[in-house]
């Protein structure tokens, strides 16, 4: 049972605080950090990593600290969001290196190469990867010593679906081997596929802990705000109203649009084309205009 | 204090096709260099060294310290794969150490055995100027690639300070500015070849005793304070 700490941890640069205030648990399992882009998750992993020291509060590992101890990263594995990875090396090379420093052999550094499935393409040079191959092979320098802590920054960045598919499956496994599993996404819908417990980060603030479905509900059950263009913009709105998942819509007659606010928001999104297709309406534009993940998350803070 | 994984990640980093032939073009220059001066003017000992200590110990020591310092680990901090090095249970200064050696050997080895064979060609090693001179390169590329280590630790613009150093503090002040000389680690170096070639071909404004002590001082403190930075290294995020 691994668990890390972090206990009320800031972190600034010059007049900019990156991370303000911040203490959780993460414990076995798979946890996701979910937070928009410069909310200061990468700060956190590098500080979880033992790669920046916290300006106040401490990060420990079952009880020892993270930073300036060497001897820590025999329990933690971290796949850095980073590209560079000696290019020059082929994946297996590459491996071998980690496991070698690590003290291991080739025998695990084969072993981590056939968890991540990379054995077919392990003496191509590592410049001729894809970003997912990349991926794998960096997961597998994670694990060639079977650490208890496994750190990812953004781990899905650039992935294809199939590979993202494959990614989930290893690190849901690890997590249900006991090792805890921390990834940082902004993307809710990757995190929600993946981990069971989130922890959300805005502005380098702690904002939510706990379960994803908690988490996903506050998220999703705010006002979504929607612009529709159509075929007859009134005739739809007469439609929409009439069901519990519309609270509001105006005709914006500037616009040529309607501005509609939906409260279910799974509920709307299912009902909007069935009703246009049952009244012969043509859809023309349906934008969200208030899906950017920053205001799903100042929704969330303000909650 | 050493690791051999360090060292050949290093070495293949280093020696990669563009960087050798960076670090193979000076030395090819210094021999055509030696051996067209030899075919010129014939074997004359004033004039070897003058080319080994203007040409080799001033100028293509200093830079091939630069790349083989700072690209020792420059690079690596610079785009980040440091961090499969730093994510281990190695001990930063072992890290530091290891670069070091490996930087030494890859100067010594671009440095040194040039000169001796320019030195062999220029004048076949009379009055020992060959050997004095290649000790000379041999000794300042130890201290050279501690220092240039040091700033590859501490620096994103590393090559540029290095080769400023190189150029204007060793090559253009060490042979003007009577002061700047006995802070030159070509002048330390030349303290030791001096002793090395006995005779007055070759000279150095820094007494033995002084040239050694500093030599001594520079490559101790540099490596350790590199392995500090090491230590403290923050990996930037991309945020």
């Amino acid at each position: 049972m691994t668990t890390l700490s972090i206990d009320h941890v800031s972190r600034w640069f010059g007049n900019v605080v990156a991370v303000n205030d911040i203490t959780m648990t993460i414990g076995p399992g798979v946890t996701g950090l979910l937070g928009p882009n410069g909310a200061g998750k990468s700060t956190l992993i590098n500080m979880m990593g033992g790669f920046l020291a916290p300006s106040t509060g401490t990060v420990t590992l079952d009880g020892q600290p993270v930073w300036r101890n060497e001897k820590i990263y025999q329990h933690i594995g971290i796949v850095p969001e980073r590209e560079a990875m000696y290019d020059f090396l082929t994946g297996r090379e590459f491996v071998v290196a980690n496991a070698e420093l690590h003290g291991l052999g080739d025998k695990a550094a084969q072993r981590a190469l056939a968890t991540v499935e990379m054995e077919y393409a392990q003496d191509r040079k590592i410049a001729t990867y894809s970003k997912g191959m990349r991926q794998r092979v960096k997961m597998a320098s994670a694990l060639v010593h079977d650490p208890s802590l496994l750190l990812l920054d953004e781990p899905f960045n650039g992935m294809d679906p199939r590979q993202r598919m494959q990614l989930m499956d290893l690190l849901r496994k690890m997590g249900d081997e006991g090792r805890t599993v921390l990834f940082s996404s902004h993307i809710l819908e990757e995190v929600e596929q993946l981990a069971r417990h989130i922890e959300v980060v805005v502005a380098g603030r702690h904002a939510a802990s706990g379960d994803f479905r908690k988490i996903r509900r506050l998220m999703t059950d705010r006002p979504h705000r929607y612009l529709v263009r159509s075929s007859d913009d009134r005739a739809l709105a007469a439609a929409l109203i009439a069901d519990p998942s519309t609270a509001g819509i105006e005709v914006d007659t500037a616009e040529g649009a309607l501005r509609i606010q939906a409260v279910d928001f799974g509920r709307f999104t299912a009902l909007l084309p069935k009703v246009a297709r049952d009244h012969g309406i043509r859809l023309l534009t349906v934008s969200p205009s208030d899906e950017s993940l920053e205001s799903v998350f100042s929704y969330l803070v303000a909650a | 204090m050493y690791d051999p994984t360090v060292a050949r990640l290093t070495y293949r980093a280093l020696l990669g096709r563009r960087r050798a032939l960076i670090l193979g073009a000076l030395p090819l220059l210094l021999i055509v260099i030696a051996v067209a001066v030899r075919a010129l003017t014939g074997a004359d000992d004033q004039t070897a060294s003058d080319v080994l200590g203007g040409f080799a110990l001033a100028t293509m020591v200093p830079i091939i310290g630069v790349i083989a310092g700072t690209g020792a680990i420059g690079p690596e901090i610079d785009d980040g794969s440091v961090v499969y090095l730093l994510s281990k249970p190695l001990k930063r200064p072992t890290i530091i150490f290891t670069k070091l050696i490996v930087a030494i050997a890859v100067t010594m080895v671009f440095s040194a055995v040039p000169t001796l064979i320019a030195g062999l060609i220029l004048n076949g090693n009379g009055q020992q100027i060959a050997v004095a001179y290649t000790v000379a390169a041999l000794v300042s590329s130890i201290a050279y690639s501690a220092l240039f280590l040091l700033l590859g630790t501490v620096s994103r613009h590393a090559v540029v300070f290095g080769l400023v150093y190189a150029l204007v503090w060793e090559a253009l002040f060490g042979s003007l500015v009577p002061g700047a000389r006995t802070l030159s680690v070509q002048q330390w170096s030349l303290a030791v070849a001096h002793k090395v070639s006995g005779g007055d071909l070759v000279t150095s404004d820094v007494g033995l005793t002084t040239a050694t002590v500093l030599l001594v001082a520079v490559t101790v403190l540099a490596t350790w304070y590199a392995g500090q930075k090491l230590r403290a290294l923050k990996l930037a995020g991309e945020e």
